[in-house]
């Protein structure tokens, strides 16, 4: 379980999240929803240690990640997949998987979760030997989903992963993550995509200006008056 | 990669470089090295040079660290050789200037002398010109790797101005001979096998240059093709990205820099073999250009196409635009314009202007040339 506590974060004098608080248990699905520049992907950030938080803290299982190098806390089991898909176009696809692995040293386990990830994504297996940048946004999409899965982690982090793709592959996207959700895999989800986000979360978390405004389960807020306006259109 | 097909390449590249090796022995003992000086000069340099552009390609091309250090760290390589190899003899003659040598252990002799002192004691002299390269890169490497791009560029071009200076001072001048050449230490041609009458029976030089050079470039290659090599292509492709699958990013660039500048420091003790003296005036900013050409003409981010482009660019310097040089009056009385010293110059930066405008992706661009002989693998062999 992810718990995050009271978590104040600020680059260059301009505070991004004035004391967020929220909580991720395990084999839920949990999105963060809310608009341009609220936050999202400053918590993200910041659970991966690529941001320095100045107060709160972050536990995972119990332990703090605050202070801890990027290397550790993907070795405790939390990966991400980054805002922009941000596939290495000049590999190729089996290589990208590779690297999703590169704190794992057990070979079999990496060669037994490459067939893992094929089958979650077969266009990925079809398309092994293709560098990763002529693949299509919604296969750089799952490539960048099937990268983080590579670390075997217990928490996997989703940031944007519907941005700039067309409604059905988004449709597709969101069935892999429920799927993954299914197979143990606890997932936080960074979404613009409210709409979508709120239909697949077990537990939702609105974010405004850095400050969490309202929370509760997925169907809750779909149906929350002020949700309705704000994300998702009047008559969404 | 499927694993039937990754072994025969393997085979086939492991047999086309002992064929390789075979030639160069076969050629030195059939032409006669004096009369064709300018063949072999051009395969030794080339041999070295291909070693220092793969060590630059390593950083430049595959960690996507643009760095200008590298006639810095050849110097540091070369000296260390040189100082660690000059016979205790010889030193005298040497430092003639500043009374003598401040060290007077010879690495050859402390191994035994003879051919087997000979041999060991150059390959630590080699292995410690590396590790001299490999541990102030390690030290520089901390501040300048903070550095991006253009600027981390203008730090280690920096860097190689001042270990040239630094070398040049009188102060050191017991060890490092002062602005004078340091010689008389073992060179490629020791390695030519003679008989007891002091002729040659058997002709090694370029064997061994080829050889000492082909076992580090190996080397790179089995590193490029490891989980740091491909680490080190994440971080050059997207940092961001690298850093969220884990990889440590100051670590792996300090990891690349040390490397290539442990190779660029061997291939610095190369050149001094190849130029049987070393003196800290000859690895100049020109020096670290000419490997710079050779990587871009290779294919940024391709080993095979360093070699290839070494191979040429120092046959086409040394050997083939000579010609370009001499003032030549044909039969009839009629001179050839242009042609006279420097023009052999003028030709090769034409050259290069096109090369950078019409063909930036180099003789390979990011392929090796075992991938342009092979056909593509099959799509479903998913698994190594």
């Amino acid at each position: 379980m992810l718990k995050i506590e009271n978590l104040h974060v600020s680059y260059g004098g301009i505070q991004a999240l004035r004391g967020i608080s929220l909580e991720v248990p395990d084999g839920k699905i949990v999105t963060l929803i809310g608009a341009n520049g609220a936050g999202k992907s400053t918590t993200l950030r910041t659970i991966t240690g690529l941001v320095k938080a100045s107060s709160g803290s972050i536990l995972w299982n119990g332990e703090e990640l605050l202070g801890k190098s990027i290397d550790k806390i993907i070795g405790a089991g939390i990966a991400m997949s980054p805002e922009g898909r941000r596939v290495f176009a000049d590999m190729s696809v089996l290589e990208n998987l590779r690297i999703g692995a590169y704190l794992r040293t057990d070979k079999e386990g990496i060669e037994k979760d490459i067939q893992w990830v094929y089958s979650l994504f077969p266009r990925l297996e079809e398309r092994s030997w293709q560098l990763a940048g002529t693949l299509s946004g919604g296969e750089q999409q799952m490539l960048a989903v099937g990268r983080a899965l590579m670390s075997r982690p217990q928490l996997m982090m989703l940031d944007e992963p519907s941005l700039g793709l067309a409604p059905l592959v988004v449709q597709d996207i969101f069935t892999i993550i429920q799927e993954i959700n299914r197979q143990g895999v606890t997932v936080l989800l960074i979404e613009q995509n409210a709409n979508m986000a709120l239909k697949t979360a077990d537990l939702a978390y609105v974010l405004e200006t850095g400050t969490i405004t309202l929370s509760g389960t997925g169907a809750e807020l779909l149906a929350n008056e002020k949700v309705r306006d704000a994300y998702l259109g009047k008559n969404g | 990669m499927n694993g039937q097909t990754s072994k025969k390449r393997i085979w086939y590249t492991a047999l086309a470089i002992a064929a390789l090796l075979a030639l160069t022995i076969v050629l030195e003992n059939v032409l006669d090295p004096n009369r064709n000086i300018m063949v072999f000069t051009s395969l030794k340099k080339g041999a070295v040079y291909a070693l220092v552009a793969v060590s630059m390609n390593l950083l430049n091309g595959f960690t996507g660290l643009f760095s200008l250090g590298q006639a810095g760290f050849m110097l540091l390589g070369a000296y260390t050789y040189a100082i660690l190899t000059i016979p205790a003899a010889s030193r005298d003659a040497v430092y003639y200037i500043y009374n003598g040598s401040a060290i007077n252990f010879s690495l050859p002799e402390l191994f035994g002398g003879g051919a087997v002192g000979l041999v060991l004691g150059v390959l630590a002299a080699l292995v410690l010109a590396g590790c001299v390269a490999a541990i102030v890169a390690w030290l520089i490497g901390l501040p300048v790797l903070r550095l991006k791009s253009d600027y981390l560029a203008i730090a280690t071009l920096g860097f190689g101005e001042i270990i040239r200076a630094v070398f040049q001072w009188d102060t050191l001048g017991p060890v490092t001979n002062g602005a004078n050449a340091l010689k008389n230490f073992p060179t490629f041609t020791n390695f030519n096998i003679q008989n007891a009458n002091g002729e040659t029976v058997l002709r090694l030089s370029t064997f061994v240059a080829f050889l000492l050079s082909g076992i580090c470039i190996a080397i790179v290659v089995l590193l490029i093709n490891s989980t740091y090599g491909r680490a080190f292509k994440a971080i050059r492709d997207d940092e961001v990205a690298a850093e969220a699958m884990g990889i440590n990013l100051s670590k792996h660039k300090r990891l690349s820099f040390v490397i290539s500048s442990f190779f660029a420091g061997v291939g610095g003790g190369l050149f001094a073999m190849y130029a049987n003296q070393a003196q800290a005036r000859t690895f100049t900013t020109a020096m670290t250009y000419e490997i710079l050409l050779i990587v871009v003409i290779g294919g940024i981010g391709s080993v095979s196409g360093s070699c290839l482009a070494a191979f040429l660019y120092v046959a086409a310097s040394e050997w083939w635009l000579r010609f370009l040089d001499t003032e030549t009056v044909l039969g009839n009385g009629f001179q050839v314009p242009l042609l006279r010293n420097g023009f052999r110059m003028v030709v090769f930066s034409i050259v290069i202007m096109i090369v950078v405008l019409f063909f930036r992706r180099g003789i390979m661009g990011d392929k090796e040339l075992p991938d342009l002989l092979a056909r593509r693998p099959r799509r479903k062999e998913g698994t190594e």
